[in-house]
């Protein structure tokens, strides 16, 4: 019957396009899950980040100043903000690994892939290592999520909670990455046939928790 | 995550059937077994809810009769009474159970795409169940800070189940969602990325549409729920003040400073607006599918039934302080979600002109779920309408927080879905088990439940307007009211134990139809959409027997003229039968 049809244009051509074909997205049904997940995902992020500016708006005591907060000393000098500078350096550095990973999981270079997998997890083990130290650090120093000494209670409050919670992500995520590096170093991929899409589905998922980490450090530690 | 796609291959089909009694019924990855497990778990925890309504009626309509109620008692049966009906019934039952059911089926494909997530998707909900219940035995009991949970209330002392209550259920709600969430993702990637062939997005039946769009406003709905309850569980675990104000508790100060009780309603009902609609619009969807196959006539404006699906899925994310006018943010506010919300009403509006002009001269077959769905209409009617009273600010102001409420939401997203998931039940029960139900006992089932639940809701819109407040455990003396607004909750009570009682009579059918039904024809009610042409009946694993399905028309090719039956499935080729209206297009 498709021959008597007449084609529309405009909008309705459009939703037609979307609409007709057997798959909307012309992408593996995996890959469409995880970008369904992570839209689901930023919702929960933006909700956790829009509630922390309310608490910040709404609380009666002053906020401490991040840039003092979050400095270190470093060989005599106050540096600012100079740990969480270079967490935000080694985790998009494993973005990029993460990147070629992909690249050459498409090129079917087993070994580099697994190795350039293992690189990003190492990477994301740093970061939350690092941030493991920071926590101890303002611990140290008295911060706690129900009452801190530099001023408002919901800064520790929403520090550990979105800190926390993107901490855990990223713990999960290199735990996926290591499955899936494992994976392909022992030719699982190969035996099911499934294209090394995963490593891609797996790069999706890490590129969101870094993505979601640019946005914490420009709405809590820069403003 | 394994990736391993079963549902696709034509031809090298790679799915094992199942062999073992566990396999098959319990581990089952078969999408109409998990709907089956989340059917009945979610009817088992809606008769709880049930149960605790029953008790809430007996202290409204016989107050100082009953010892065994106490005040604290009252409000953990108003609390658990919401959330599980709102939740664990509704949105489990239309999303879990029916959408596992129809999804797979109506559009062609052997399963959902990733049926090992789908399994874990029930069994992590029956987990949710599972702490939801233990609530009732834990120390202090279940909690009592009524569906909406605000605080500071629901954390303070003096609350019923403050101790362990509260803690349980922002769990259970937490695990939900994780559930919910696995569930969901499958349906909406399976809708989207796994039709047979033919089948475009504008041949789908409305079923499939509405139970799409409600899962795509659970994924993103869920979110503010699940970050309202870890910050709520924080409040209360280890004192933080998220949602915490400097307060003072029975003289004593519990150590809180600075936080916003506003942040949670709104981060609630961001969530709570759009679940209004996540149990609505498969019902929407559900009830069209009801009425266009038994009145024998395609749907009125198919393709603006789907459009107004997405408009209200959409302007469901922008209305939700219209729960909170009296709730003291900003009036200009109210001005903005008064005018969304009253333009929700344009598309919901459209939908119901266009189920009444279905029937306008159709062929109606009042069976079973042919009268449920009728009914839905007016009630629907009915609750839509007080919906644009209390949409407005100015109305809104006295009514708030009175039976009216009470009303006006139990009319429209109590009665109306349950009245559309009883008639889903009676019209796919014959494909789910094969058997027949009986149908004038079906028909005693509808008229007793509607006519009774009218018996109920329409004077609480009277105690409403008299200015009964909501969530009272007894009235008191209190002189602004009437004696005979007592006099009315007696009625009520008695009406709404009857409706309760009623509902025995469903059960009753469902037992004689698996033991004594006859046995039922692959396509009982002569339906067009692919559910109905199965090999099997019910439906083997893997649905579809060898070939998957093909699609050639849209499912409401009822009555097409010069044809000799008066439906034509959708997998009749246009070279065997003429083509109705047909909007979706070539494949």
């Amino acid at each position: 019957m498709s021959e008597a049809v007449m084609e529309p244009g405009g909008t309705a051509g459009v939703v037609n396009d979307f609409a007709r074909d057997k798959q909307v997205f012309g992408v593996p049904w995996g890959k469409a899950m995880m970008w369904i997940f992570l839209l689901s995902d930023t919702f929960i992020f933006s909700c956790f980040l829009v509630s922390y500016m309310m608490v910040r708006i709404s609380t009666t005591d002053p906020w401490p100043n991040p840039s003092e907060v979050f400095g270190l000393t470093a060989f005599g000098y106050d540096v600012p903000l100079l740990l969480i500078a270079i967490m935000t350096f080694v985790l998009i550095t494993s973005s990029g690994t993460m990147a070629l990973a992909v690249n050459m999981g498409y090129r079917k270079n087993r070994k580099a892939t697994f190795w350039l997998m293992v690189a990003t997890a190492a990477l994301g083990a740093t970061f939350v290592s690092m941030q493991a130290f920071e926590w101890t650090k303002l611990i140290m120093e008295g911060v706690r999520p129900w009452q801190n000494p530099f001023g408002a209670a919901q800064f520790g409050s929403s520090f550990f909670m979105i800190t926390g919670f993107h901490g855990m992500h990223v713990t999960a995520g290199v735990i996926y990455l290591l499955i899936v590096a494992n994976r392909v170093r022992n030719g699982f991929y190969e035996r099911c046939g499934s294209n090394y899409e995963i490593v891609e589905i797996a790069g999706l998922y890490w590129h969101f928790v870094d993505l979601v980490w640019v946005f914490i450090f420009a709405f809590f530690y820069l403003w | 995550m394994g990736y391993v796609a079963i549902a696709d291959r034509d031809h090298d089909i790679e799915h094992h059937d199942p062999q073992t009694f566990i396999t098959k019924y319990i581990w089952s990855q078969d999408h109409k077994v998990i709907a089956i497990q989340y059917g009945a778990t979610a009817i088992f925890v809606g008769l709880i809810a049930l149960g605790l309504s029953a008790m809430m009626r007996l202290q409204l309509g016989f107050p100082d009769t009953f010892s065994f109620i106490t005040p604290e008692n009252y409000y953990q049966f108003i609390t658990m009474h919401g959330m599980i009906m709102v939740i664990y019934l509704l949105t489990a039952l239309f999303l879990g159970g029916f959408g596992n059911y129809l999804i797979p089926l109506m559009v062609g494909s052997r399963d959902m795409v990733f049926p090992y997530m789908n399994m874990l998707s029930y069994w992590v909900y029956l987990l949710s169940v599972i702490i939801l219940i233990a609530s009732f035995f834990v120390p202090g009991g279940a909690t009592g800070a009524g569906w909406t949970l605000y605080p500071p209330q629901a954390i303070m002392q003096g609350t019923p189940g403050t101790e362990w209550g509260i803690v349980l259920m922002l769990a259970s709600l937490a695990v939900f969602i994780v559930a919910f969430t696995m569930g969901g993702l499958n349906y909406v990637t399976t809708v989207l990325q796994a039709r047979c062939r033919g089948m475009t997005l504008m041949r789908m039946p409305l079923s499939v549409w509405g139970i799409f769009m409600a899962t795509v406003l659970g994924l993103l709905a869920f979110p503010a729920l699940l970050v309202s309850a870890i910050m709520m569980l924080l409040d209360k675990g280890i004192h933080t003040s998220f949602f915490m104000p400097a307060i003072s508790s029975m003289g004593a100060d519990p150590g809180y400073t600075g936080g916003s009780p506003i942040l949670f309603q709104h981060l609630f009902w961001f969530f709570g607006h759009p679940e209004v609609y996540i149990v609505a619009l498969p019902a929407f969807g559900i009830v069209s599918d009801l009425l266009s196959t038994h009145a024998r006539k395609n749907i009125f404006g198919y393709r603006m039934m789907v459009w107004a699906i997405i408009a209200i899925g959409g302007l469901s994310f922008v209305v939700w302080a219209h729960h909170m006018y009296v709730s003291g943010m900003n009036p200009y506010f109210g001005f903005f979600f008064a005018t969304t919300t009253l333009i929700i009403a344009v598309p919901t509006a459209l939908k119901v002109y266009n189920w009444v002009l279905t029937l306008w001269e159709g062929n109606i077959h009042l069976r079973v779920p042919m009268l449920f769905a009728i009914g839905f209409i007016f009630t629907f009617i009915h609750g839509g309408l007080t919906g644009l009273f209390l949409g407005n600010v100015t109305i809104d102001l006295p009514l708030s927080d009175t039976y009216f409420v009470v009303a006006h939401f139990h009319m429209v997203m109590g009665v109306s879905p349950i009245l559309v998931v009883f008639g889903a039940i009676y019209h796919w029960w014959p494909k789910i088990t094969g058997k027949m139900y009986h149908e004038t006992l079906g028909r005693w089932h509808f008229w007793m439940t509607f006519l009774g639940t009218y018996a109920i809701y329409l004077p609480m819109h009277y105690l409403g307007f008299a200015g009964v407040p909501r969530r009272y455990f007894a009235m008191g003396n209190t002189d602004f009211l009437p004696d005979s607004a007592q006099d009315l909750n007696a009625a009520i009570t008695i009406s709404a134990l009857f409706v309760a009682a009623t509902q025995i009579l469903f059960f009753i059918n469902m037992i004689w139809s698996l033991t004594k039904g006859p046995k039922a024809d692959g396509n009982p009610w002569q339906a067009t959409s692919l559910e109905w042409q199965t090999p099997d009946t019910p439906p083997k694993h893997g649905n579809w027997g060898h070939d998957l399905p093909e699609c050639y028309r849209w499912a409401y090719d009822y009555s097409v003229p010069g044809y000799a039956d008066d439906f034509i499935p959708q997998n009749v080729p246009a070279s065997v039968a003429p083509v109705g209206r047909d909007h979706g297009g070539a494949h």
